[in-house]
């Protein structure tokens, strides 16, 4: 039996999505910038798509632009915002725990010239919006503040931030590719200018997502070509993937997210119940319905892995990104975790799949587990 | 795992050999990497020049583990020569490779090994001191 909790990194694709997909590879793969009737049919289910998208995030369809994924967008939207303001403003605010799709980003901008404010996170990982209100100078263009975040699955209060934005007249962006569709993201509600989702998260496939950028806001693309989406992301559109991106959407469930919380919440009481010296890292009611984070004292998380993955259980060790490298988790360090809490700690995603006979499983042979490398441990005298 | 290890690394972590604590050991090494967070234990009983008796305890990745399992069953039974003089590349060799940002952590067991053998060698030239 294999039992996959690493559903934050990325998901089985859906068979109605799957299904859903397979016209636009075998008859109806035209090009949607072609001006034969093909071509207007895909055209059509791209608009089709796009509206669907817009629904999810309350935003007109044109304010959708489809790009290859999260990464992507937030690349877009950072790069693509600093162009058109720099040098008149050259500072941006984020927070020390976004995915670095966004820090690796803003690396590159302060070599480029822009100045960066990382704001710190308490310890269940939220900011504090007195820090965000002072971080703001007369050269702020943009706040970028992550909606869930992708290693401890705390959910920001983006109505809040988004109203300071609006009174500083600041440029709001949000990464929201953990919480789409999980959390509710409103862009009129929550005052957000520019929100990067994307499809694989969600059940879709791969390779796809998009950014909803507000139609006041002005931004040079990031991909130059032949003019696809407008002029602002050029590019033939991945029709495939945009109807599959579509159909994911459309076929969430509320009770898909119900049941999610549900197993997610018996994983962690139970895992805290039956394992000594535990501690759930993130917020206990502000948290990801399928993020369940947690520490085990003095055993190490890559070790825990292992022994999870010898019976068929695929969870990860901080951010599955980090796996190839050596450092801890700049997220759990943020929270305030010390380098031996961090080296301990895993997470477990969970899916719409995921069922009570699988938690149950996890729940057997997690604490015989623990306690095996416990007696390995040099940390237990 | 995300890392390709050996089916002989895997085994070795799964099912490690000479791990726990024991008690009036002679010499005992700690080791811990700044880099990656992790540490090490070994503790040794000599006689006659040979390592009798050795256990360990490893916080730490696969590597990690499955190195101090297999040092340890290396050296036990063998001079304190040779265990000194054991390699980090003989230790991969003999889980049959270790990727490559894995290698210090075969590097480390060797370590930790040898600070056991030092300081089992400190405390028996403080003990000849002594008597002389
Ligand atoms: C919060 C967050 N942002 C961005 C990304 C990157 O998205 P993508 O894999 O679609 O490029 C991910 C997932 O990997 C994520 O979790
Ligand atoms: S990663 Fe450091 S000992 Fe293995």
């Amino acid at each position: 039996m294999k039992i996959y909790l690493d559903n934050a990194a990325t998901t089985k694709v859906d068979e109605e999505v799957i299904n859903a997909m397979i016209p636009y590879f075998k008859e109806k793969y035209a090009n949607a910038s072609s001006q034969h009737l093909e071509g207007s049919e895909a055209k059509q289910i791209l608009e089709k798509s796009r509206k669907i998208i817009a629904n999810a995030l309350n935003s007109k369809p044109e304010e959708i632009y489809f790009t290859s994924g999260g990464t992507e967008s937030n690349n877009w939207a950072l790069k693509g915002l600093f162009e058109k303001n720099y040098p008149n403003k050259n500072h941006i605010i984020t927070t020390k725990i976004e995915h670095d799709a966004t820090l690796q980003t803003c690396k590159y901008l302060e070599k480029k010239g822009a100045k960066i404010s990382y704001l710190n996170v308490d310890s269940e990982g939220f900011i504090n919006l007195k820090e965000l209100e002072e971080a703001i100078t007369p050269k702020t263009f943009l706040v970028s503040i992550m909606h869930a975040n992708n290693e401890i699955g705390t959910v920001q209060d983006l109505e809040s931030i988004g109203k300071i934005c609006k009174d500083k007249k600041i440029i709001f962006h949000s990464d929201a590719a953990q919480s789409f569709t999980k959390e509710k993201l409103d862009v009129k509600k929550q005052n957000l200018d520019l929100v990067s989702i994307n499809s694989h998260k969600i059940n879709g496939p791969k390779g796809v997502g998009a950014l909803y950028i507000r139609s006041s806001i002005e931004i040079e693309p990031l991909i130059h070509g032949g003019g696809h989406e407008k002029g602002k992301r050029s590019g033939t559109e991945n029709i495939p993937g945009i109807v599959g991106f579509a159909k994911a959407i459309e076929i969430i469930k509320e009770k898909d997210l119900r049941k999610m919380k549900e197993l997610r919440n018996k994983l962690i009481e139970e895992i805290l119940i039956k394992i000594p010296n535990t501690k759930l890292n993130g917020s206990k009611e502000r948290r990801l319905v399928n993020n369940a984070n947690i520490s085990f004292k003095d055993v190490e998380g890559e070790a825990i892995g292992g022994y999870l993955e010898n019976k068929g259980i695929f969870v990860s060790t901080g951010s599955a990104c980090m796996s190839n490298t050596l450092k801890a988790s700049h997220v759990l360090k943020s929270i305030g975790l010390t380098d031996l809490e961090q080296n301990s700690s895993i997470r477990f995603s969970l899916s719409k799949y995921t069922t009570e006979k699988e938690i149950e499983k996890v729940l057997e042979v997690l604490p015989e587990i623990i306690k095996k490398l416990r007696r390995l441990s040099p940390l237990v005298k | 795992m995300a890392l390709e290890y050996s089916k002989k690394v895997l085994k070795e972590f799964l099912q490690p050999k000479n791990f726990g604590e024991m008690k009036g050991a002679h010499g005992t090494g700690e080791v811990g990497s700044p880099a990656c967070g992790d540490i090490m234990q070994m503790q040794i009983k000599v006689e006659r020049d040979k390592i009798k008796e050795i256990k360990f305890k490893t916080f730490g990745c696969a590597a990690a583990i499955a190195s101090t399992s297999i040092i340890t069953q290396m050296v036990k039974g063998k001079d304190l020569n040779y265990a000194k003089n054991l390699t980090m590349k003989e230790v991969a060799e003999k889980l049959k490779g270790l990727p490559q940002i894995k290698m210090h952590c075969s590097s480390m067991g060797i370590q930790t090994l040898r600070k056991a053998i030092k300081d089992y060698e400190e405390k028996l030239q403080k003990r000849t001191e002594k008597k002389n």
